[in-house]
């Protein structure tokens, strides 16, 4: 394994998901304040950082609703070798009709996810608006996606293809952490 | 987490190494999704013919996919573009409604196009071979096939006739994988078996066994995943090979009844029986028919299944049918995303691969 830098460690991780928590209240906050509010992550990081949100974010919007999507038969790049993306269950277990639906991503790069999450999301209703809201934002996009709160700015770095940034989060995996690594090639698979 | 991953080391049999750390900005492409995720594994079958043929650790892939597609049926949109494009043919040379029915659903809810063969009055009786027909209908650019044939070895057959991926829908007497596996998938949602670990679980399969190729592909699957088989029937319909593979074989349902966690009730398949296995209808029903007096023998909660259709009052009584033991029509339901998840599976599996994995 190539050697890794530590980006932030468990108490830079909290502050991150601190910041993120207060740029997405600022968009709750300048909205009337009868608008309902959800928390939506993408599995399987997006899912668990919308978790942390939820416990930083005000109640009477929000509400208790926080959901996971699973975009595994949205993507777009399903025939690609590489090891086989398990399809989860999404959980979203409200009416996303009417709703602001925060989208929650750990790491944005292509924005090929969010595309096909976005996709997955209107197959299950009609949201008011969907903010997206990410982690690390680390360039390299392929889409015309751009997010709206961004805890982590590292577009401007022109970051390689080969320079993987990976996010860490109890409880899926030991520890918090983020990481930027050079990526194993060539079987690293594609990008 | 709901639908843990056959490769997420809790299964003693998977084998699976631990997976490498997650890589978020592959934008997932190649992601093994940290501990939970699959790992190095990769489903590796183009066809599926047998259950026979699967290994422990496909059979819980298969199964845990399976979970992650329940939830479409429940969604306003019931669809999703998984198998946008592609074009999967019904192929059957033997009556079926409600196998045929649940693969279209299960094809049309992942966006494929579907093409309903009706193989009788076709160019079959024009003399037209199984692998000829085949061939032509490949010609027109499928993806998949799901034939059901009344030979054995037809779906074998056909996948060594063709390219596209070929789904055994049922053979004659040898194997009906799909129906095997959402009667696997429905024991472990209902005995709570999230790991798809069916150790220390007895299952009773009763009936017809001879002739039957849901029994061939349950007892295969279900000795995999490490439960106990019963087969239970009177002499002439349970081949003594069986015991070979790891079997139980009764014929006294009453003595096996009681051990049971779970009853597998066969179909008495008239259509099949031209020889004279049992004396008379009368008589089967009072020795294996599963009558609301004779479940007072078995566990309370036992569940009851039943791969239809059901001869009502023969091989089941009505109460049991209906009651709160059934799970006959969570097998329905269930078959919907087996089916969706065998379809998903089979056609994303490497195109290089063989027809033996």
């Amino acid at each position: 394994m190539p050697p890794m830098r530590l980006l932030a460690d468990e108490t830079k991780v909290a502050s991150l998901i601190q910041d993120l928590a207060k740029a997405i209240a600022g968009d709750v906050g300048k909205a009337p304040p009868s608008e309902p509010w959800a928390l939506v992550g993408i599995r399987s990081r997006g899912d668990i950082i919308a978790s942390r949100l939820a416990k930083l974010l005000p109640t009477q919007a929000f509400d208790g609703r926080v959901g996971s999507l699973d975009i595994t038969l949205y993507r777009d790049d399903l025939s690609e070798i590489g090891p086989q993306p398990v399809v989860r269950t999404t959980d979203i277990p409200f009416d996303i009709d009417g709703l602001n639906i925060v989208l929650v991503d750990d790491v944005l790069m292509s924005g090929r996810s969010v595309r096909a999450a976005l996709q997955s999301l209107m197959d299950l209703g009609r949201p008011k608006r969907v903010w997206l809201s990410v982690l690390v934002d680390r360039g390299g996009r392929e889409l015309p996606i751009a997010p709206e709160h961004v805890a982590l700015d590292m577009s401007d770095q022109n970051l390689s293809r080969q320079e993987l940034v990976e996010v860490r989060l109890m409880p899926a995996d030991d520890r918090d952490a983020l990481l930027i690594h050079k990526a194993d090639e060539p079987e690293g698979g594609r990008q | 987490m709901t639908a843990p991953a056959p490769g997420s080391g809790t299964g003693p049999a998977t084998g699976i190494p631990p997976a490498p750390g997650h890589v978020a900005n592959k934008d997932r492409s190649t992601a093994p999704s940290g501990t939970e995720g699959g790992g190095e594994y990769r489903w590796p079958h183009k066809h599926l013919l047998s259950l026979e043929e699967l290994s422990v650790q496909d059979i819980r892939f298969l199964l845990a996919t399976a979970r992650g597609f329940e939830d479409v049926s429940t969604r306003s949109v019931k669809k999703v573009p998984a198998l946008r494009g592609k074009v999967v043919v019904n192929l059957f040379f033997e009556d079926s409604t409600r196998t045929r029915a649940s693969f279209s659903l299960a094809a049309s809810r992942l966006s494929a196009d579907i093409l309903d063969f009706a193989a009788a009055g076709s160019s079959i009786s024009k003399g037209e071979t199984l692998a000829d027909t085949a061939r032509n209908i490949e010609a027109m650019g499928v993806d998949a096939i799901v034939c059901r044939h009344h030979l054995s070895g037809a779906a074998h057959q056909l996948a060594g006739a063709v390219k596209c991926s070929i789904i055994n829908a049922g053979d004659g007497q040898h194997e009906h994988p799909t129906q095997g596996l959402l009667d696997i998938y429905t024991i472990c949602r209902r005995l709570g078996r999230d790991t798809y670990d069916l150790s220390g679980v007895t299952v009773a399969i009763v009936g017809d066994i001879a002739h039957s190729r849901v029994a061939r592909s349950n007892m295969h699957g279900l000795l995999k995943l490490g439960a106990h088989v019963i087969l239970v029937g009177p002499t002439t319909l349970l081949p003594a090979s069986f015991a070979d593979m790891g079997c139980e074989l009764s014929n006294d349902f009453d003595k096996a009844l009681p051990r049971a966690d779970v009853i597998n009730m066969l179909r008495i398949q008239f259509e099949r029986i031209h020889s004279q296995a049992f004396p008379s209808v009368r008589e089967y029903a009072h020795f294996f028919g599963l009558t609301a007096e004779r479940m007072k023998l078995a566990k309370p909660g036992v569940t009851v299944m039943h791969p239809g259709p059901v001869n009502r009052g023969l091989e089941i009584e009505s109460a049991v049918a209906d009651g709160p033991n059934s799970a006959i029509l969570a097998q329905v339901a269930n078959g919907l995303a087996v089916r969706m998840a065998v379809l998903y599976l089979v056609t994303h599996a490497p195109s290089s691969n063989d027809t033996k994995a």
